[in-house]
């Protein structure tokens, strides 16, 4: 309904999508690859030689590099995988009535959400050992799965924090609606709250996968053979040609960027298709 | 428990209750029999709204005694899902489930709470939204109703859990002008059904036509209650006076 006035009044704002970053698309970046590859074809066409272009040493790479890349995505999907699952578990233990169980859930929250990422990374690959005796089973523990325990530890906290901050974002008359209809605890939280938390913790459960997944190179710090780790193996295997740096890590950062930037439009897209509807 | 219909169906004696230093209840008491409609008004922050919310145990109370049908409310040993399925309540926020559609949010308690049928009871939860005048908003969610409708689903899922006595906390103060003349006709029906009320209320008018009792807060004390016509028309206390006077 609207009424009709001459007074000045306060129109009611729409808020506008938050631009993204620099406004970067992605014909942005492409194109921002194809200079790098330029500059450094033509850095090295000035310079002279018989050797292979740049551009055709990465040609030649790229197949490896990729195999690198999808490992990275293993990662990054099992690290937010196992993140997940024990960070709504940690969260679920944030809200619990019980003041051991929500003290301790906090205590191991806070812990871990303010680690940098590349001890906590540290910590799972040089405590845990490099197999495990079962039963006289003995079950290896490879390096890329110790780095998938390390950086679920981080994903584990922030998780945490995500559904703790969703359940308490809800209107408190929600939870009294439910007692007050002889709801149990347990009904509430499963059958009314945690359903309107899921699409409230979409948005940045999306966003922080977005950053595990390009926090997973730290792995090629450890030593798992990752995107980078196969991208400095390549250009020593090429001698080291300093020309070859500007395309090779540009051809890496293309890939993070490809993969990463659409889940942040969609995730964009999540919070104001969700602002719609609440 | 050896309460009978014949005894009030809830008794509140004495009641005092703070929310830490803030005194909010001074030690309140009245009797609600089976089919009473009594409304409470008074002057906002005078502990009408806390007052009713004791009565479900929403809010604990730190001295008195309330009793619902016998049982007593202030014990520490109290089966809370017992006492709410004896006492409904309609908030004024309405509070409904938005991820649910009108008849779900119905027909959610009994299936769930109650254990009944699922068929029986969407059965009954059309029914009720029939009675709240809300047939073919079945399938409706609350962000797609006006706030009167949603103010009539809460209702009717209040009464799905064919509670005793209904709590009514101030459930038009939120509504547009137009919509609370449906709602207020809907406690009407209730209240002509027989059907146990506490109301807080704004609505004068509404309180005057359909109450048996009024109780006039102040201060969390019970300054002064009557039948309407003889609270409206003669009341004696200077502070029900004044408050009148300015609503009226």
């Amino acid at each position: 309904m609207t009424y009709k006035t001459d007074l000045p009044v306060m129109m009611p704002v729409t808020p506008h999508a938050p631009e993204p970053f620099l406004a970067l698309k992605p014909q942005h970046a492409a194109l921002i690859a194809i200079v790098c590859i330029l500059v450094a074809t033509v850095a090295f066409a000035s310079e002279g030689g018989g050797k292979e272009t740049p551009f055709t040493v990465l040609i030649n790479w790229a197949p490896l590099l990729l195999q690198g890349f999808i490992f990275n995505l293993v990662i990054s999907i099992l690290a937010m995988a196992l993140g997940t699952l024990s960070g709504a578990l940690l969260g679920l233990g944030q809200i619990s009535p019980a003041r051991s169980i929500s003290a301790s859930s906090w205590f191991v929250t806070q812990f871990f959400r303010n680690a940098p990422w590349l001890v906590l990374l540290f910590f799972a690959m040089f405590l845990l050992p490099f197999e495990l005796l079962i039963f006289g089973l003995k079950i290896p523990f490879p390096d890329w799965f110790k780095a998938i325990l390390g950086l679920s530890l981080p994903v584990m906290a922030n998780v945490s924090e995500i559904v703790r901050g969703a359940v308490r974002s809800l209107p408190s008359g929600q939870w009294e609606a439910a007692e007050s209809l002889a709801y149990t605890r347990r009904q509430t939280l499963w059958l009314i709250i945690l359903p309107q938390c899921v699409k409230r913790m979409l948005p940045p459960w999306m966003n922080l996968y977005s950053i595990l997944t390009m926090a997973t190179v730290l792995a090629s710090i450890v030593g798992v053979s990752e995107v980078m780790t196969l991208t400095g193996r390549a250009l020593s295997a090429e001698g080291g040609r300093p020309e070859l740096l500007a395309p090779f890590y540009g051809f890496v950062l293309l890939l993070f960027f490809i993969y990463c930037y659409p889940i942040a439009r969609f995730t964009v897209w999540l919070e104001k298709k969700f602002a719609v509807i609440n | 428990m050896s309460w009978t219909p014949a005894d009030p169906m809830v008794s509140i004696k004495n009641v005092h209750k703070a929310f830490g230093d803030l005194k909010v209840l001074n030690g309140v008491s009245l009797d609600v029999m089976k089919g009473d409609v009594i409304c409470i008004i008074g002057p906002s922050g005078s502990g009408k709204s806390t007052l009713i919310r004791c009565v479900n145990a929403l809010n604990d109370i730190q001295q008195g005694s309330i009793l619902v049908e016998g049982q007593e409310v202030n014990d520490p040993d109290l089966d809370k899902l017992e006492l709410r399925k004896k006492v409904g309540m309609v908030f004024q926020q309405y509070n409904l489930f938005p991820h649910k559609t009108a008849l779900q949010n119905v027909m959610m308690a009994p299936v769930r709470v109650l254990k009944r049928g699922k068929a029986e009871a969407e059965m009954q939860a059309r029914e009720l939204l029939a009675k709240v005048r809300l047939q073919g908003k079945e399938d409706a969610y609350p962000g797609e109703l006006s706030g009167g409708q949603q103010q009539r689903v809460a209702i009717a899922r209040s009464l799905a859990m064919k509670p005793d006595v209904i709590l009514f906390d101030e459930v038009t103060a939120a509504l547009d002008p137009e919509t609370v003349g449906e709602v207020l006709q809907t406690i009407k029906d209730l209240a002509e059904d027989g059907m146990t009320c506490i109301l807080v209320t704004h609505e004068m008018g509404f309180a005057r036509e359909v109450a048996d009792h009024i109780y006039f807060t102040d201060g969390g004390l019970i300054v002064e209650h009557g039948p309407p016509s003889a609270f409206f028309d003669s009341a004696t206390d200077p502070r029900t006076k004044e408050f009148l006077s300015k609503i009226l």
